[in-house]
Formats: structure tokens, C-alpha cells, sequence
């Protein structure tokens, strides 16, 4: 794999800001887009948009055959036994927040348990909260070890017979950390407990097999993967989405009408109701292909290297702190930078044109475990070289300066 | 974009040696406010006697910016009564959208050209919006 080459193929990385060239870091928060997917939304809308499942005429029948043709591309690059366990979504939070309305709020009660961990986004943990508490069921967490990991022998202690839901994320945003997923699912599947899967940060950097991983639902985001904002995408085997009440109802999702009563749509359609995002599935569409003929396994390995090189580089930096594993870690590095604040960091990198990300990363109860209020995050793709890790190395020291000097 | 033009030496300095930081024991008014967008906090506290601020101090975790901007907000707003300080915090804003505006308390000024990285106005005004909801508990508890 050449990334050189490849990032040749995504315009946006191609400027300068503030007179530096761009180096791009921030893929974690968001992907750049490829050519290929820009100009798939392109050529959708030049030559083949109507709206889906409703016209007799050409177009209505082309933008259906783009729209279904997404879903089916997505059911065979997850390995998902069927299209119709394919639900296309907002992203991933409205992915969770489906599962959570549709099924956890429908059937838990008191007394039941739903068990997530501490790293967890945002996303896959307020639906949570907020549907235990409307249930009156119990939300658990799964411990961190020190080194930001969990333990199987803790998930074997928090999953009971009372467990009615396990949701955690594959890739850690912010430590790293690659969750063992297949056995939190056979634990899980042992007590009657169904897994949710945060796809967010694995899908878009290694293979993913749903059938090999054994979830119960696996949910992911579209612009994370080089596809384009507002598509994500639930998986769920077929079972639990039957199972599960739609939760937006209106045109599109319906199979007969009446003044008091209706009936809905077969899977996947029941959860799709209005218009649906048709553009952003052929871009997700043209996003897989293009990750597909570069290869997840190609892609993997040269970020693992560029992960290798980069806890390297800024290890070698006095004053800095790393967090997370040191081994077997997704794409990112998240570190603070003595006692200087990250936005201050992130504001002097931005001067040298080097993009990465300080904040909370949508983990405010991470943070507190690591006690912190905030970090940066360097996170890295496809596109990025050895060198994007040299600028930010030098640009880091660069704000050591700085900032010593400011502050002297 | 040139650093310096943010990071003045007036902020760093007041960055490095906070005023009025900590908190004031019984009869003052406390507010909370957080950044929700990357976690900052902050603590003010206002002691008001006859509609005048007789003493503000402020405890928080946050940037350079946000702490330099509250250190230097808890100096101006001494001894003003709370109409005044509402209107320099109106005063602020106008600053924050690229408006010239004079201070009395000239340190102040330091912080216009955080007007230029727009990433980093809202931990200039965090301070503010939290003396914003100070007044109105302040008027309120009379
Ligand atoms: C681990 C994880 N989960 C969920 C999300 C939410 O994704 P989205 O904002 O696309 O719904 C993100 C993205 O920030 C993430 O990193």
C-alpha cells in the first residue's frame, strides 16, 4: 500500500493552512473523502435521483436500484447474512439510539441489567442511561484496568442471568483500546444477554465479519469510512430486528394504512420512514469500494505502523503523557502535553497546519477516569505518512517552545 | 494567523499568576458553568452588597485563554454595580465579534485578538456568560 499515492486521491489534503501544508490528523472525529465517492454523489445526482420505492417512471427505478444496491454492498463488506438486516441510519448514534428505543425501552424492566464500560462515547452511553431509566432497569459497568483494557474476568463478573443488554465499542476513541468483541459476545450469549457493538472506530481501519463477531447489533458511521456525513448504518441479526417496534413512523415504512390502525413494511423498511438519505448511501456505497480495493488488511497493518512510529516519536518528547495500551491499539494517540492546556496545544499545531483534536471526545466520564478534563488526540488513515508524524513531533516541540517562552 | 496575536503577554501573565482565584467564605453568590464542548468549568463567585460587586473570585480547569480571561473579568467587575458589569459583558461580545472597544480596566483589550481564532472564542466568554448568570441569581435572592 502506498499512501502517498493515495493521498493524491483526496483533494482536501492537498492545501496549505496557515502557510504549512495541510497534515490531517483529526480522521478519528472525521475521514477526508476520495475523489471516487465525490464523484459518485456527483454523477447520483447529474443522472439518476428521484425519490426511492415510489415512482413508476426510469429515475424512480434508478435511484431505487442505487439506494437497495448501497444496502446490499454494506450486508456483503460486514458479511451480514442478508440485506434486510441492514438498516441505514443518521450514523451511529442514531444507530444506538434505535436499539434503545426500539428494543431495550420495549423490553427491559425492572430488575434487568444493562452492562456498558466507562470508555464508551457519548452515543453508547446516554441512550443507555436514558432507557434505564425509563425502564427502572439497572445500568452496570465493566471496570477499566489501569492500562485503559478490560478484563474478561470482569465482564464474566458484571454480565448475570439478570443481563438483558451488553453494549461497548469495538475501538476506544480516545485510549486505543480493541475490545476482545468475540468474547464479551459468547459471556454475553451465555446469560440470554444481547451485544451491541460500537462500530465507529473499527469499521473504517480492519475487516469486519458480523457473523465471525457474533453481535447482536453493530452499528457504524458512514463519514468516518471516506463515505459522507448524515448515512451510518445498523446491522442486527434478523431475529431482534423483527422483534423490535419502529420508532419513526410516517411514509416510506408502512404496508397498509387505516383511520385507527396500520401495518408496517417488511426489514429493513419498517425502520426507514421519510424520504431516506439516497445520495449518502451511494456515497457509503462508493466509500466501500474504495476501501475494499485498497484492502482493510492493507489499511490496518500501515496504520499499525504509523501508530508504532508515532507512540515512538512522541514518547521521546519530555513532559508528554500517553494514554491507553501500548500494544494492540487502534490508529490514535491521545496525550497531554505537560501542564499545557489542549486547546492551547491544538491551537499552535493548527499555526504549523497540523490538524488534531483536543477536548473531551464526546467521553466526559473517561476523562474523569483518567482525571482529566480534556486531551489531544493525533489519529491517523490511510492517507497519512511517517512524515504527517515528523510535522506533528516538530510541531509539538515547536508549542513546548512556545508556550516556555510565553510563559518564562 | 500569527500566535502572538492571541497569546499577548498580558494573558500569559495573567494566565501564570491568576487574580482573584479561590473562594469567598459565606454570603456570596455561586455559579457553575461548563463548555460543553470540550469540558472546560468554572466557578464564580460574587459577594454583592447595595447592588454593588464587592468581590468576585473564580476556581475552574481550562485554557490559557479561558483562565486568563476570567482572572482579568474578576479584577474589571470589582466594585461595579451589577447593571455596569452586564453591560461590559455586552461590551465583550461586541469585542468577540471583531468590534474596537475601550475598556476601563485596559488588560482586557489583550484578549481582541482572540476574535481571530474563532475555535477559541467561546473559552474567552466562558467567564462572562458565567457573570451573566451571577447577576441574575444575585437580583433574584433580593
Ligand atoms: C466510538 C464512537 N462511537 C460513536 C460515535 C458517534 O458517531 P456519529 O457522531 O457519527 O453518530 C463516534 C464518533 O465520534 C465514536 O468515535
Amino acid at each position: 500500500m502506498n499512501a502517498l499515492e493515495i493521498r493524491k486521491q483526496f483533494p482536501i489534503l492537498e492545501q496549505e493552512i496557515n502557510g504549512h501544508p495541510l497534515v490531517y490528523l483529526d480522521s478519528a472525529a472525521s475521514s477526508q473523502k476520495p475523489v471516487s465517492v465525490i464523484e459518485a454523489i456527483k454523477r447520483y445526482y447529474e443522472h439518476d435521483h428521484a425519490n426511492v420505492h415510489r415512482g413508476v417512471h426510469t429515475l424512480g427505478a434508478r435511484a431505487t436500484d442505487a439506494y437497495e444496491g448501497a444496502r446490499e454492498k454494506v450486508a456483503r463488506f460486514l458479511n451480514a447474512r442478508s440485506p434486510q438486516e441492514i438498516i441505514f441510519t443518521r450514523g451511529t448514534t442514531t444507530a444506538i439510539n434505535l436499539v434503545a428505543m426500539g428494543y431495550a425501552r420495549t423490553h427491559l424492566k425492572e430488575g434487568d441489567e444493562i452492562v456498558i464500560t466507562p470508555m464508551e462515547h457519548h452515543s453508547n452511553l446516554i441512550p443507555w442511561q436514558q432507557a434505564a431509566k425509563a425502564t427502572g432497569a439497572t445500568l452496570k459497568y465493566i471496570p477499566l484496568q489501569p492500562d485503559g483494557t478490560i478484563a474478561l474476568a470482569d465482564v464474566e463478573k458484571q454480565i448475570t442471568a439478570n443481563t438483558k443488554l451488553v453494549a461497548i465499542t469495538h475501538v476506544s476513541n480516545v485510549l486505543g483500546t480493541i475490545n476482545p468483541i468475540k468474547d464479551i459476545a459468547r459471556i454475553a450469549h451465555k446469560h440470554g444477554a444481547l451485544l451491541l457493538v460500537d462500530g465507529a472506530q473499527s469499521t473504517p481501519h480492519m475487516k469486519i465479519d458480523v457473523q465471525e463477531l457474533d453481535c447482536d447489533f453493530f452499528a457504524l458511521s458512514g463519514h468516518k469510512m471516506c463515505g459522507p456525513t448524515g448515512i451510518g448504518v445498523l446491522y442486527g441479526k434478523r431475529e431482534w430486528l423483527e422483534a423490535m417496534e419502529p420508532v419513526e413512523f410516517g411514509g416510506e415504512m408502512i404496508d397498509h394504512v387505516d383511520l385507527y390502525e396500520s401495518t408496517w413494511k417488511e426489514l429493513p423498511w419498517k425502520f426507514e420512514g421519510g424520504t431516506p438519505i439516497i445520495a449518502g448511501a451511494v456515497g457509503l456505497g462508493a466509500a466501500i469500494d474504495f476501501l475494499q480495493e485498497i484492502g482493510l488488511d492493507q489499511i490496518e497493518q500501515h496504520e499499525k505502523k504509523l501508530t508504532q512510529y508515532a507512540l515512538e516519536r512522541l514518547g521521546e518528547i519530555e513532559g508528554i503523557r500517553i494514554y491507553g495500551p501500548t500494544e494492540e491499539r487502534g490508529g490514535l494517540v491521545t496525550f497531554n502535553l505537560g501542564d499545557l492546556h489542549p486547546h492551547d496545544v491544538a491551537t499552535v499545531l493548527d499555526a504549523e497546519g497540523v490538524a488534531i483534536r483536543a477536548g473531551h471526545h464526546c467521553c466526559q466520564p473517561l476523562m474523569r477516569w483518567l482525571n482529566v478534563t480534556a486531551t489531544a488526540r493525533a489519529s491517523f488513515y490511510l492517507y497519512n505518512t511517517e512524515e504527517d508524524i515528523d510535522r506533528l513531533a516538530e510541531a509539538l516541540i515547536k508549542t513546548k517552545e512556545y508556550f516556555g517562552h510565553a510563559l518564562g | 494567523m500569527r500566535l502572538d496575536d492571541l497569546y499577548r503577554r498580558v494573558i500569559m501573565d495573567h494566565y501564570k499568576n491568576p487574580r482573584n482565584m479561590g473562594e469567598i467564605e459565606g454570603g456570596a453568590v455561586t455559579v457553575h458553568l461548563n463548555n460543553p464542548s470540550c469540558g472546560d468549568k468554572i466557578q464564580l463567585q460574587l459577594k454583592v452588597e447595595d447592588g454593588k460587586i464587592q468581590a468576585a473570585r473564580f476556581k475552574g480547569e481550562g485554557c490559557s485563554i479561558s483562565l486568563a480571561s476570567a482572572s482579568m473579568m474578576t479584577d474589571a467587575i470589582k466594585g461595579k454595580d451589577l447593571d455596569e458589569s452586564l453591560r461590559m459583558a455586552e461590551q465583550f461580545s461586541l469585542m468577540m465579534q471583531g468590534e474596537d472597544v475601550e475598556f476601563e480596566y485596559e488588560d482586557l483589550e489583550a484578549l481582541s485578538g482572540v476574535n481571530k481564532f474563532p475555535a477559541r472564542i467561546k473559552c474567552a466568554t466562558l467567564a462572562w456568560n458565567a457573570l451573566k448568570k451571577g447577576v441574575v441569581e444575585s437580583k433574584y435572592r433580593k
